[in-house]
C-alpha cells in the first residue's frame, strides 16, 4: 500500500489502528539467489536495489537482531559527499544523487534535510586544506563554498568566534547540499521497499558459518538452520572481521567504539551541521530539538557497543568550547557503535577470493552518508559478478597493490 | 574506562596510555624478497579478533614504556600485562 494523503485520511478514521505492517516476518526459505548478512541500512539498500534494478527477487536479509539496531541507529545522521580524492567524492556523490530523491524513491518518509554542513578551519593549515578539498569537490561536480569567519558567524550567531577563542574559527568549507537524515527512517525505508519487491526480512538470524565448496559459497548456518544460498553478500559492521574469518579470509579492518549523544530537547538554535576536524567533534540539532554530538573513536578495538568516557569528555569540553551556550545543557543519553576502520579510511566494497562471496565493510565512522549509494554499488557488484565503475577502486586487491585511498586527513572530517 | 597495570608504574588511568594495535607482528626478516601480497598482508591485514586480543600499549604520560597486554575485546577486561619480548601468559 502506498503511504499518500488519501491512506493517512483513510486510516485516520479507524484512530490509526489498521495500518498494515510495513514489512513481512517470514520464516526463512530453504534456498535463496542471494543472502544478505547483516540488516543495517547498507544491508537494506542492496537488497532493495538487488530487486529493484537487477530484477533478482529471491533475497533474503539475515539479521542476528533487529534490523538497523547496529550502526544505522548509533550515528549522527551527517550526510554530505565533501570528500578529497576523485574516487571517494564520486562514490559519496552518487549516494548524494540518491538520498536526494530517496523519500519519492521509497514512498517514505527519510526526513532528508539538506541544511548545510560546516566543517570548520581554525589554522592556516586547516584553511589551504580546506581551500585544496572545496576547489576539488568543485572540479569533481560537488558544491563547496569558503567561507570567511564573518560568514560562519552570520550562519551560525551562536558560535564563539571571537579572535581570542580556545579554537579561533578562521573559516569554514560549506556543502549546501549536505545535511540530515533520519536513520530508522532509512532502514525501515529500505527495508519496506525490499519486502514489497519479495525480499524476505529475517530478524533474529544470526549467521554462525558460511558454507563453502570447492571455493565456492554454497550457503550460511545460522542460528535458525542452513540456509542454502548461491551468492552471499557481507554488509556486517563492527563485525566483518568476524565474519571473514568464518570463511577463511583475513581483512585490514580493525573494529573500534565510536560514541555519540544527545541533549534534551531545546528551542531551535542550531539550523546547520557543524563538524571540527580539529577537535574531533560534530553537533546538529535534531528536529526534536535535540542536540546530537559526536566523539572521536577509541583507540582500543572493541566489539562492547560502548567506549571510554574521557572521549565524551574530550569531545564535550571542545564542543563547550566552540558553543558556549550550551555550556548547561544536559546531556540526555550516549550510546556506542562498533565502527570497522579500514587503514585508509576508504570502505571495501567488492569480490573476494571465495566465489560467490561478497563484502562490502570497513566505511569506518562515515557509512550513515553512503547508505543508499553503497547498497547501489554493492548489489551492482553482487548481481553483475563486477564491481561497478564506482566502486572498482575500493576492491581489497589495493592493500596489495598499494592503491589506496587515503581519505584519512584529507576528508572533511572525521566522517 | 579502562583501569591499565603498567608493568613498571603500577595501575593508572587509562589516559595516560597510547594504545599501539595487535602485538606480536613480526617483522619480515628479508623485505628485499617480499612479494606484494606479503607486504599487504604484514602491514595492513589484522587479526581483529572478538575476545581475547594481544596488543601494545605505551604509557605516553608516565614511564614511556612500550609492554603488552591481554584483553577481550568484548567485556574490554584486561586479563594479563606482560613485557615485549616475553610469550603472553596462559590464560
Amino acid at each position: 500500500m502506498r503511504y499518500s494523503l488519501a491512506s493517512l485520511v483513510r486510516n485516520a478514521f479507524s484512530y490509526h489502528e489498521n495500518w498494515r505492517a510495513a514489512w513481512r516476518s517470514p520464516e526463512p526459505k530453504p534456498q535463496y539467489d542471494v543472502v544478505i548478512v547483516g540488516g543495517g541500512g547498507h544491508g537494506l539498500a542492496t537488497a532493495y536495489y538487488l530487486a529493484k534494478e537487477h530484477g533478482i527477487n529471491n533475497v533474503a536479509v539475515l539479521e542476528k537482531g533487529w534490523i538497523g539496531g547496529g550502526n544505522t541507529g548509533r550515528n549522527t545522521t551527517i550526510v554530505r559527499s565533501n570528500y578529497l580524492w576523485d574516487e571517494a567524492t564520486h562514490l559519496y556523490e552518487k549516494s548524494m544523487k540518491l538520498w536526494e530523491g530517496l523519500a519519492q524513491d521509497l514512498n517514505y518518509n527519510v526526513m532528508f534535510s539538506q541544511r548545510g554542513v560546516l566543517n570548520l578551519g581554525h589554522t592556516l593549515q586547516d584553511m589551504r586544506d580546506i581551500a585544496r578539498r572545496v576547489n576539488a569537490n568543485r572540479l569533481n561536480g560537488v558544491d563547496g563554498e569558503i567561507l570567511d569567519t564573518a560568514q560562519v558567524k552570520a550562519m551560525v550567531p551562536i558560535i564563539n568566534a571571537s579572535p581570542g577563542a580556545r579554537y579561533p574559527i578562521l573559516g569554514a568549507s560549506l556543502q549546501r547540499r549536505g545535511g540530515v537524515a533520519r536513520h530508522d527512517a532509512v532502514a525501515w525505508g529500505f527495508a519496506r521497499g525490499a519486502d514489497a519487491h519479495g525480499v524476505d526480512i529475517i530478524q533474529k538470524c544470526e549467521v554462525t558459518g558460511i558454507r563453502r565448496e570447492g571455493g565456492q559459497v554454497v550457503g550460511v548456518e545460522t542460528s535458525r538452520g542452513f540456509i542454502r544460498a548461491k551468492k552471499i553478500g557481507v554488509v556486517a559492521a563492527g563485525h566483518s572481521s568476524v565474519l571473514a574469518s568464518m570463511a577463511g579470509l583475513r581483512l585490514p579492518i580493525e573494529s573500534h567504539p565510536l560514541q555519540a549523544l544527545v541533549s534534551e530537547p531545546i528551542k531551535p538554535v542550531l539550523h546547520t551541521v557543524v563538524m571540527s576536524n580539529a577537535v574531533h567533534g560534530y553537533i546538529s540539532q535534531s528536529d526534536k530539538g535535540d542536540l546530537v554530538i559526536g566523539a572521536g573513536i577509541d583507540s582500543y578495538t572493541g566489539y562492547g557497543q560502548r567506549g571510554s568516557f574521557s572521549v565524551i569528555e574530550t569531545t564535550m569540553a571542545a564542543i563547550v568550547e566552540l558553543f558556549p551556550i550550551f555550556s548547561r545543557v544536559r546531556m540526555n543519553r550516549q550510546w556506542g557503535g562498533i565502527v570497522d576502520v579500514c587503514p585508509d579510511a576508504c570502505p571495501i566494497i567488492g569480490m573476494t577470493p571465495v566465489k560467490g562471496l561478497y563484502f562490502n565493510c570497513g566505511w569506518g565512522t562515515g557509512g550513515f552518508k553512503a547508505t543508499p549509494g553503497s547498497g547501489w554499488v554493492f548489489a551492482h557488484t553482487v548481481a553483475q559478478d563486477r564491481p561497478h565503475e564506482l566502486n572498482a577502486a575500493f576492491s581489497i586487491d589495493r592493500f596489495y597493490t598499494g592503491h589506496l585511498i587515503d581519505e584519512h586527513g584529507a576528508a572533511a572530517v572525521a566522517h | 574506562m579502562l583501569l591499565i597495570e603498567c608493568p613498571w608504574c603500577g595501575p593508572r588511568e587509562e589516559t595516560e596510555f597510547s594504545c599501539g594495535g595487535e602485538a606480536h607482528i613480526v617483522r619480515p626478516p628479508s623485505p628485499d624478497t617480499l612479494a606484494d601480497e606479503e607486504w599487504g598482508e604484514y602491514l595492513f591485514m589484522r587479526k581483529n579478533p572478538r575476545g581475547a586480543h594481544l596488543e601494545q600499549w605505551v604509557h605516553a604520560h608516565g614511564c614511556r614504556r612500550w609492554f603488552n597486554v591481554r584483553r577481550d575485546t568484548v567485556t574490554y577486561k584486561i586479563s594479563a600485562v606482560y613485557k615485549v619480548g616475553e610469550s603472553p601468559p596462559h590464560q
